[in-house]
């Protein structure tokens, strides 16, 4: 790493987590900020040197607290700060004016920066840039915005060099070419065969931007820089520094060791909390030193807690850690854990990056781990030393998911990374970095295009599609050209675009970022004032959704506890205690990871291997045997279909082992065609390994091949992408993203039961009049890229042509409990569905049913309305 | 239904899905698109169209589509096309706020004009659009009044509090919720008793206010029923199906 550094190069440093590789990425910016002269209080040389990135704001306050400790040892003057959505306004304010050395900060704030009309001289000192854990977000719009950011960077700071630390991953070369500032490689074109290729600008130099358009140069402690040591013969010296990435690859250490617990010997049907096995989890703990917990959601986190604790009979210190979770109790248990404080904590993906502690001596997956990256990843975070193992232990919480777990087991054994697909920038992103750089400071199209086209996602953006995206900024993208005396961003008598007056500037900033919160309600305890209820004391935030489904007095979990649904109010979901310990509605917290490829392919291989089952657990086996015996085992190039009554409802389950995602867009248009067959099909749930659809009707009499003939990815998909709900709610975060509609604005929240004005209401009307718009097609190339798996899922449908085993039973089958229980079930949009349910609820006026309704008149009711 | 309800709407099906009631003795078809069609006068009524909703929004540097206006009247023409009114009245609301005439694209002030010659045209003021009708009436058809009688129907923007006899009303842009088989469906709705009526929103970028709330509710002595609009046809609610 001091080799690239000395070099100028960028670089590349994949390590296994724990293998000191933050520190590594720090070591010249610490090496050259102490041999520095003294720094200026202000102007040239006092600002920035080092600006570091993490994708959570928990790793900065780490970071932050690794780095004092040994420059506080040494005795160096080197001033570090950290800068996230949670700094207070005063500590920012000292930032601005007194840049520290080292400013530590996620890609949130970087946005913000750029959107700033300083920018430009707090960064002309920067010589660093540490992007830290870039294997978790270079693929998706963080990253867009995140790479868009640095172009800015360099744009401010040309001799600025970028360092990224990623851990393992399948391919490295893609990561490098991301972060390379100049174009390595072409790439296909964002909405490819979308606007005329013109190409006016496809010949365009690399973007390094001309030494005239910089401010001015030479600052004192730029020196030690201009005059570097002479180069140690690091890899890829003898090239220019500006274009190439020196990938460093760290010592891989030694082997994991990692366990599967199977808890008396028993693997639970179905389920997704492994409660099953607590009692055993308490005791691996009881034996161990620190030990991380790792859970898939957090609601799941929340869960586990209380369990824990409910048998915590020694009172051992165990914390939760989990994003929903106020900013300072998560700091609170950061600290605990950084003091060697607590035992156990149970967390989510919030801790699964690379936070350093030293003394973690066991890692715990409850649950599936969905993918042999994140599984290394995990298991990376016990021991931080080379020499010795990792300790890992899995827990199952259901059959499925044992396979899955002795899939990925065996994937880490033989070093089988995940594979990932290119991604391409996407236009909502770029469309708030135009608006950031034109509340910064004025730019000209020319300028600001050749910056974005050396950014890694966005080489191949024509300039057509660049002027179709300022137009998205300025006046919306129409065309009806109506709103030009509104345009948010204007040109200046020069050409040059400029943000149309503070106010906008500041609206703009309030919105910036690209990760889009669902709406959540608080689950508050309701009591009972006189008619009305009132909310009392708060148990933590769900999703508004997931109240959707639920009418007064469903029961559900929640925070290890059953409570019965009451009603909503404001922004409460009220809720009282239940009696029943059987929750009607089962608990929210599947997986939201869908499993990767390549463990979808090894646990239907063994599904299909008997061989292969004599690794699994003998209540596992015979539940194999069981579903033998039942119903049909799926056999290589069949897919199991199976139907029957359930309830009042009808019930369809396929099992492809494709994945969720594959699973989630084939019950989408599945739907579609039984909404069209008149079976009045109500809402679908998947798994990795299955999926399950139920309808009003009976679906046992369809012809199975041709409800999954292949022909709907033609015109079926790009009909249901159009009115999918999938798409409004893709269309949602791409309106947001890019500005053309505001976050909702603290204590300006509406939920479903007042007033409100969705953007369901935006995308029908846009979808009519403008079907071209340029956010329709941004939400249509995410859907199709991100939420759907089309790709795979024609592999699927291809595969299973004539190769249909339908069976009919009159109860469900071993193989399908798992689905059945599985939470995260989407309702079928529109359609014939919702006119049944309206209907059924309604009076009838054919003359028979209302002299039925004569006849059977009851006295008025009085209960309702007052 | 009870039969006190049942007496006062005398509720039947029409073939266009509609539903036939009577609202203080005057027949009146609840409309699939949420406008009312009041027969013996020959009168179509729609309320809070919103019209320049959009462009409210990218005035104040939220560029919303600005097809919003002529998404709404296409619906308002498809009405008056299919019933051929002979006076049309629009409840209040019609336009967002104060400028909105002003906003409108020409097309869409064109046909406003079109769907206008021929028939009574008439604005009832509204809280969004009392200035807008003020400021604009040399720009737009029709003539601009406060309140109206009808049959045995009053006309207004506002519902009024207390008893209310034939008063039709729409300003708090009613919705229904109904949920079965673990699923909800919500949509705009006719909430009337017999006696008085509020209409759903017309407009294409309007949202709804649950009709339970005690702002609509709180209009009616007795559980009213709520008329939920259906793809082709009005859905007759009962009180106590609502969640």
């Amino acid at each position: 790493m001091i080799a690239a550094a000395q070099a100028g190069s960028h670089a590349l440093l994949v390590a296994p987590t724990g293998g000191g590789k933050t520190l590594a990425g720090f070591l010249p910016s610490l090496i050259e900020l102490a041999e520095r002269a003294p720094k200026p209080e202000t102007g040239p040389g006092a600002g920035v040197h080092t600006l570091y990135l993490s994708p959570l704001k928990a790793l900065t306050t780490d970071v932050e607290r690794n780095l004092m400790t040994p420059i506080r040892e040494i005795g160096l003057n080197i001033h570090v700060e950290s800068r996230t959505g949670d700094t207070k306004q005063s500590k920012r304010q000292r930032q601005r004016d007194f840049p520290p050395d080292i400013l530590l900060t996620t890609p949130e704030q970087l946005a913000l920066f750029c959107a700033w009309d300083g920018a430009r001289s707090y960064f002309a000192d920067l010589k660093c840039v540490v992007l830290d854990e870039v294997h978790a977000i270079w693929s998706g719009k963080r990253g867009d915005l995140l790479s868009l950011g640095l172009g800015r960077l360099q744009k401010y700071a040309p001799e600025m060099r970028r360092v990224a630390l990623s851990a393992t991953v399948d391919d490295p070369q893609m990561i490098a070419d991301w972060l390379a500032p100049s174009p390595n490689a072409p790439l296909p074109s964002p909405l490819e065969g979308e606007g005329g290729p013109e190409g006016r600008m496809r010949g365009l130099p690399a973007p390094r931007s001309s030494p005239e358009s910089q401010p001015e140069d030479t600052a004192p402690s730029s020196e030690l820089l201009r005059n570097p040591p002479s180069p140690s013969g690091g890899e890829g010296s003898d090239v220019p520094a500006a274009s190439t990435v020196t990938i460093v690859r760290g010592d891989p250490g030694a082997p994991p060791v990692v366990d599967v617990l199977v808890s008396e010997g028993k693997v639970p049907w179905a389920g997704h909390t492994g409660q099953h096995a607590i009692p055993e989890v308490y005791d691996a703990l009881r034996r161990s030193g620190m030990t991380l917990i790792f859970v898939n959601t957090r609601w799941q986190a929340e869960f586990v807690f209380q369990q824990l604790w409910a048998i915590n009979d020694e009172n051992l210190p165990i914390g939760l850690h989990h994003g929903s979770l106020a900013a300072e109790q998560r700091r609170k248990v950061e600290a605990a854990m950084a003091r060697g404080d607590l035992r156990a904590v149970v967390c989510t993906s919030t801790l699964d990056l690379g936070i350093d502690w030293g003394d973690v001596d066991l890692v715990i997956q409850l649950a599936a781990p969905k993918g042999a990256s994140r599984l290394v990843q995990r298991i990376g975070r016990a021991n931080h030393r080379l020499d010795e193992p990792s300790r890992a232990l899995m827990v199952p919480a259901s059959r499925f998911e044992m396979l899955e777990c002795q899939a990925a087991r065996e994937a880490v054994a033989e070093n089988a990374f995940d594979w990932e697909p290119v991604h391409t920038g996407t236009l909502d992103t770029l469309a708030q970095h135009v608006m950031g750089c034109a509340c910064s400071e004025p730019f000209l199209m020319e300028d600001l295009y050749a910056e974005i086209t050396g950014c890694g996602p966005y080489r191949g953006l024509t300039y057509d599609q660049f002027e179709e995206v300022v137009d998205l900024v300025a006046t919306g993208g129409y065309a009806l050209r109506t709103y030009e005396r509104f345009a948010r961003i204007v040109r200046d008598a020069k050409g040059r675009w400029k943000v149309r007056n503070a106010q906008t500037a500041q609206r703009h900033r309030m919105n910036v970022g690209a990760i889009v919160a669902a709406a959540t309600l608080n689950v508050r305890i309701a009591s009972r004032r006189g008619q009305r209820l009132m909310g009392g004391r708060k148990v933590g935030e769900a999703e508004e959704s997931y109240f959707e489904q639920m009418t007064p007095g469903d029961t559900f979990v929640f925070a290890g506890q059953v409570w019965a649904f009451q009603a909503i109010a404001g922004m409460d979901a009220l809720v009282t205690h239940a009696q029943h310990s059987d929750p009607k509605i089962p608990s929210w917290g599947g997986s939201k990871f869908p499993m990767s490829t390549s463990l979808a392919d090894r646990v239907r291989a063994m599904v299909q291997d008997r061989d292969h089952w004599r690794v699994l657990p003998p209540d596992v086996q015979e539940w194999l045997e069981l579903q033998e015996a039942k119903s049909v085992i799926p056999q290589a190039d069949t897919m199991l279909v199976e139907t029957f009554p359930r309830g009042s409802r009808h019930f369809l389950v396929a099992y492809p082992f494709e994945g969720g995602l594959a699973h989630a867009t084939l019950c989408m248009l599945l739907t579609r065609r039984l909404d069209r067959l008149g079976v009045g099909p109500l809402g679908f749930v998947v798994t990795d390994y299955s999926l399950a659809i139920w309808s009003i009707r009976p679906m046992d009499g369809l012809d199975l091949d041709r409800l999954f003939e292949p022909d709907m990815l033609g015109d079926d998909l790009e009909t249901w992408l159009e009115e999918s709900f999938m798409m409004k709610r893709t269309f949602r975060n791409c309106a947001l993203i890019s500005g053309l509609i505001e976050k909702r604005q603290p204590g300006n929240e509406k939920t479903g039961r007042q007033v409100t004005f969705s953007t369901d209401l935006i995308y029908d009307v846009l979808r009519r009049h403008q079907p071209d718009h340029l956010l329709l097609k941004t939400a249509r190339a995410d859907a199709a890229a991100g939420l759907l798996d089309v790709a795979r899922l024609g592999q699927l449908l291809a595969r299973i042509q004539g190769h249909i085993q339908h069976v009919h039973l009159d109860r469900p089958s071993p193989f399908c409990v798992p689905v059945l229980v599985q939470i995260g079930r989407e309702r079928v949009g529109g359609g014939q569905a919702a006119e049944m349910i309206l209907d059924a609820s309604a009076y009838g006026f054919d003359e028979e049913d209302l002299i039925a309704e004569v006849m059977s008149d009851a006295p008025p009711e009085l209960a309702g309305a007052q | 239904m009870n039969a006190a309800l049942k007496q006062a709407l005398s509720p039947a099906r029409c073939p266009s899905g509609g539903l036939r009631v009577s609202i203080e003795g005057e027949p009146c078809v609840l409309r699939c698109s949420g406008a009312l069609w009041v027969l013996n006068h020959c009168t179509l009524i729609a309320a809070d169209l919103h019209l320049e909703k959009g462009s409210a929004f990218a005035a104040r540097g939220q560029m919303l589509p600005p097809y919003d206006s002529r998404a709404t009247l296409d619906r308002l023409e498809a009405e008056i096309d299919a019933l051929q009114p002979a006076t049309v009245i629009l409840l209040g609301d019609s336009f967002h706020d104060s400028k909105s005439v002003g906003r409108m694209a020409p097309d869409d002030a064109a046909r406003l004009h079109r769907l206008a010659a021929g028939r009574d045209w008439i604005w009832l003021e509204g809280n969004h659009d009392i200035r807008a009708l003020a400021d604009a009436m040399d720009a737009l058809p029709g003539q601009v009044i406060e309140t109206l009688s009808l049959g045995s129907l009053r006309l207004i923007h506002e519902p009024q509090p207390g008893v209310q006899p034939g008063e039709v009303a729409g300003h708090l842009h009613p919705a229904a919720r109904v949920a079965a088989h673990g699923r909800g469906v919500r949509r705009p709705a006719f909430v009337t008793d017999g006696r008085r009526a509020v209409l759903p929103a017309f407009g294409a970028f309007t949202g709804g206010l649950d009709v339970r709330d005690p702002a609509i509710a709180g209009l009616f002595e007795h559980p009213p029923l709520a008329a939920a609009l259906g793809r082709d046809k009005v859905h007759a609610l009962p009180w106590e199906t609502l969640r």
